[in-house]
């Protein structure tokens, strides 16, 4: 046993133990901007489980949208909505035996993934090396995140930014509409 | 390879991935059971923010550094192919969440509430003239 996967181990358990708590509080909670807020916090804590990963580009994408722009989203349609959830009227017992199926056929699913961190997994061996060694040689760029995003792979990142302009667009039209709506509405009340 | 569950390599080896399966399993549970549309959406999130987590625990090594290039020549890096997959599924993630809580909007100004229960039954009741029965199936 390494003395650097006890270290990440002790970082990690704890954070999952705030996600896990948070994400209890959430599930419990019927005050829709707590939730919100907790929704927040849930994403920061990822965030920061990110970057014990490794994973710096993902931790600050995660907290400016997932904490930030999601949140300020989420505000904004309480604000347009209601503040309280009902109380559930029916009963839970079905949804409680889905997940604990689907939980146990996860985890046991996990019993032949190769230990957290090793570096001999399919995962490690198969192309990452290859991007590692070309990077620095074909593109010149430092993060390798940024090369493959923006280089060997700009026709994905063209794709998903394809797939925001739809959900831009989109947003616009179901809202725009609707403002429209209601200004005819208050027209037609002033007449 | 078989290690005993009680093992503690076999245990910080898996931490991760069994604490993704809970963490996935409450935002499903919340998506499924919680009849406020706002609520399954955070549920939706939350499932969304595992999976993240389990694509970046794979790619991490231990010892290793974050996929920025260092001096070092010796130098390990974490496996950055998952950090690209996950950073474009986190910003088509915020686009599907903006879209559907634009929905939600629309919802509660066509129907006047946000809670799935009272949407089928005013459904219902558009369709077949009568509330639904109680205790009934909720379809």
């Amino acid at each position: 046993m390494s003395p650097g996967l006890v270290g990440i181990a002790i970082i990690d358990i704890l954070l999952f133990t705030f996600l896990v708590v948070t994400a209890i509080a959430i599930l419990r909670l019927r005050n829709l901007f707590g939730v919100v807020m907790l929704a927040g916090v849930f994403s920061l804590l990822s965030a920061a489980l990110f970057v014990t990963l490794d994973a710096v580009d993902v931790a600050f994408t995660e907290a400016a949208v997932g904490a930030g722009i999601s949140t300020v989203l989420m505000l904004g349609t309480i604000a347009l909505t209601f503040r309280e959830e009902k109380k559930p009227s029916h009963s839970a017992l079905l949804p409680i035996l889905v997940c604990a199926v689907a939980g146990a056929a996860l985890i046991y699913g996990t019993r032949d993934m190769p230990a957290f961190g090793a570096p001999d997994t399919p995962v490690q061996t198969h192309v990452a090396p290859d991007y590692i060694a070309r990077t620095p040689v074909e593109t010149g760029v430092p993060n390798i995140v940024t090369a493959v995003l923006a280089s060997y792979r700009g026709y994905d990142t063209l794709g998903e930014t394809a797939v925001i302009f739809t959900a831009a667009i989109a947003v616009l039209l179901l809202l725009g509409a609707s403002g429209k709506r209601r200004e005819s509405k208050d027209s037609e009340g002033k007449e | 390879m078989q290690a005993s569950i009680l093992d503690l390599d076999y245990v910080l080896g898996h931490y991760n991935y069994w604490m993704f399966v809970i963490l996935m399993m409450t935002g499903l549970y919340i998506t499924v059971s919680r009849g406020n549309l706002i609520k399954k959406i955070v549920g939706l999130n939350i499932f969304q923010t595992s999976v993240f987590m389990l694509y970046i625990s794979m790619g991490k090594i231990i010892g290793g550094t974050a996929p920025i290039l260092v001096d070092n020549p010796d130098a390990v890096y974490s496996n950055p192919l998952p950090h690209v997959l996950i950073l474009t599924a986190i910003v088509v993630g915020i686009a599907t969440t903006a879209l559907a809580l634009a929905l939600v909007v629309r919802i509660r100004e066509t129907y006047g509430t946000v809670e799935e229960d009272d949407i089928l039954a005013m459904e219902h009741e558009m369709e077949f003239g009568s509330g639904l029965p109680q205790g009934g199936d909720r379809g």
